[in-house]
């Protein structure tokens, strides 16, 4: 073996490890930041009791979800009802992989980088609707309805609206999109008007994709605990229900990271210094903050209010943006 | 006794591997897809099938299609079939009766003539040499052939995408308009 291949494949390990101890370590610590948030925002104290200031609550929890029995129910297709939790995860983490945290800290630079993510994230789609089915259960089942005719829905405008940013861009390298903005805050794609004035808003509708895409409140019509018991999750127990937990989690950070990437320009600083790894986590967790401040503040949607908020004015805004950027390509 | 390890020897039979692995996913989820009772299995069996499927876009060096594939065919066209069979709400028959003898031994005959008939295609098609494909499957090449050299395909294609959008539209409202009456 030569000296080249046996790096390569350190290289590979080292990542691997590293890229799930990324994804366990944010879904465990996002659930307390979650709780001690909401319970700030409903003047109560949250978790205290395990661990200074229930820093070991996720410790806590983990080890609770891992001793609990796994239940089979009678009626349950036991090959795709088990086989749910395992493939919910992966295409998450997969995702993590083409993610550049800073100018060297990326797995692999993938040209493709920004649709592969897109594609991983469609098979969860599938898995989730699979597992709801599988668990031979009303509630999984209208569950299951629900998020295919949601994720359809908002892929549209998500899409659309990354699209625009490609044809700006001219690229679907994560790295070079993050390259493109180097230099102070007016050159992140967030304020670059000058090739397509509507950056903001493509912004904001990216941002509530990503809230419906990842199934968050105030879009949660997935779990919906006030009408479908908890939806697709009904049926599952112990770690198979931590799981999707952990797949919701691993989503939002993946998402945010997106978001961080095409909007917010990485790992720049905002005023051009010491550019890094911190610049590209503060923007990262920062909207991850808002993505838990967002679920705390708004009630749940109905859910034709939900498909309406997609049909009748995200994918016109987003079909509109895409041609202001065509338009805005040619003229200048 | 060593063991070569260098790349020359190396890299040649891991890809090789890699693309029985790629092709025997393709042809597991086709098995499952063909023979599973429930409808459920199928479509995930199809699903399979597709994934093994952009595994051997990627290995013939065309990532961009092989994310197409997944994209498109496992996140819409499988979600769609699955969806369409949980609202048609298909009565499974657990114990169904054993297939006839007669219509599988038909079955298995129609499938290995066609498949012998592309095996000899295959082998009878003067294959384009190596450097006239288009270079590694780059978005961009891919683009300017669509919008020049296929530029007539892709338009068609266009229009019966559009046909679709509209015969869905006419079937949805004529629904709605007899459940008021």
């Amino acid at each position: 073996m030569t000296e080249g291949m046996v790096m390569n494949l350190v290289r590979l390990l080292l990542y691997l490890v590293g890229m799930i101890g990324f994804a366990a370590f944010n879904a465990a610590y996002l659930t307390l930041l979650e709780r001690k948030q909401a319970s700030w925002m409903q003047l109560r104290r949250g978790p205290t009791e395990v661990g200074p200031w229930g820093l070991l609550q996720p410790v806590a929890d983990g080890v609770k979800l891992m001793s609990k029995q796994l239940l089979l129910p009678r009626d349950v297709d036991v090959p795709l009802f088990l086989l749910g939790p395992i493939m919910v995860v992966v295409p998450p983490i997969l995702c993590l992989v083409t993610i550049p945290f800073s100018e060297t800290l990326v797995a692999r630079n993938f040209n493709l980088g920004l649709l592969m993510i897109f594609a991983f994230g469609a098979i969860s789609t599938f898995v989730l609707m699979l597992a709801g089915l599988a668990s031979a259960n009303k509630f999984s089942s209208i569950a299951a309805a629900r998020i295919v005719a949601q994720n359809i829905a908002y892929e549209i405008p998500l899409l659309v609206i990354v699209l625009s940013l490609v044809m700006s861009t001219h690229s679907f390298n994560l790295h070079t999109i993050v390259d493109q903005q180097a230099g102070g805050f007016w050159h992140w794609n967030l304020l670059r008007l000058g090739t397509n004035p509507l950056m903001p808003v493509a912004f904001l509708i990216y941002f509530i994709c990503l809230l419906a895409e990842s199934n968050r409140a105030p879009f949660d019509m997935v779990e919906a605990e006030s009408e479908l018991v908890a939806g697709v999750f009904t049926e599952y127990s112990g770690m198979g229900f931590g799981l999707f937990f952990i797949a919701e989690y691993v989503n939002i950070v993946v998402g945010c990271c997106l978001a961080t990437i095409l909007f917010l320009g990485g790992w720049h600083c905002p005023f051009g210094l010491l550019p890094g790894l911190h610049w590209f986590l503060i923007k990262m967790y920062a909207l991850c903050v808002m993505v838990v401040w967002v679920r705390w503040s708004f009630p749940r949607t109905q859910f034709y209010g939900l498909l309406n908020l997609s049909w009748k004015i995200l994918i016109p805004l987003a079909l509109a943006n895409l041609l202001l950027t065509a338009v805005m390509l040619k003229l200048f | 006794m060593t063991i070569d390890l260098s790349p020359e020897k190396v890299y040649p039979v891991v890809s090789a591997l890699l693309f029985a692995g790629v092709a025997g996913i393709t042809l597991l989820g086709a098995v499952v897809a063909a023979s599973a009772r429930r409808l459920v299995y199928s479509v995930s069996g199809l699903a399979l099938s597709f994934v093994g499927l952009a595994g051997i876009y990627l290995f013939l060096q065309s990532p961009f299609l092989a994310l197409m594939q997944i994209l498109i065919y496992i996140g819409a066209v499988c979600v769609v079939i699955m969806f369409a069979i949980m609202l048609a709400d298909v009565v499974e028959e657990k114990s169904a009766r054993p297939r006839a003898l007669l219509a599988g031994i038909a079955c298995f005959l129609v499938a290995a003539m066609l498949a012998f008939a592309l095996i000899v295609l295959i082998g009878r098609t003067a294959w384009m040499p190596k450097a006239v494909q288009v270079n590694t499957g780059a978005v961009q090449d891919i683009g300017r052939a669509l919008l020049t050299r296929f530029g007539f395909a892709f338009e068609l294609i266009s229009v019966v995408l559009l046909l679709a959008i509209l015969g869905a539209l006419v079937v949805a409202r004529t629904g709605r308009g007899n459940n008021r009456e």
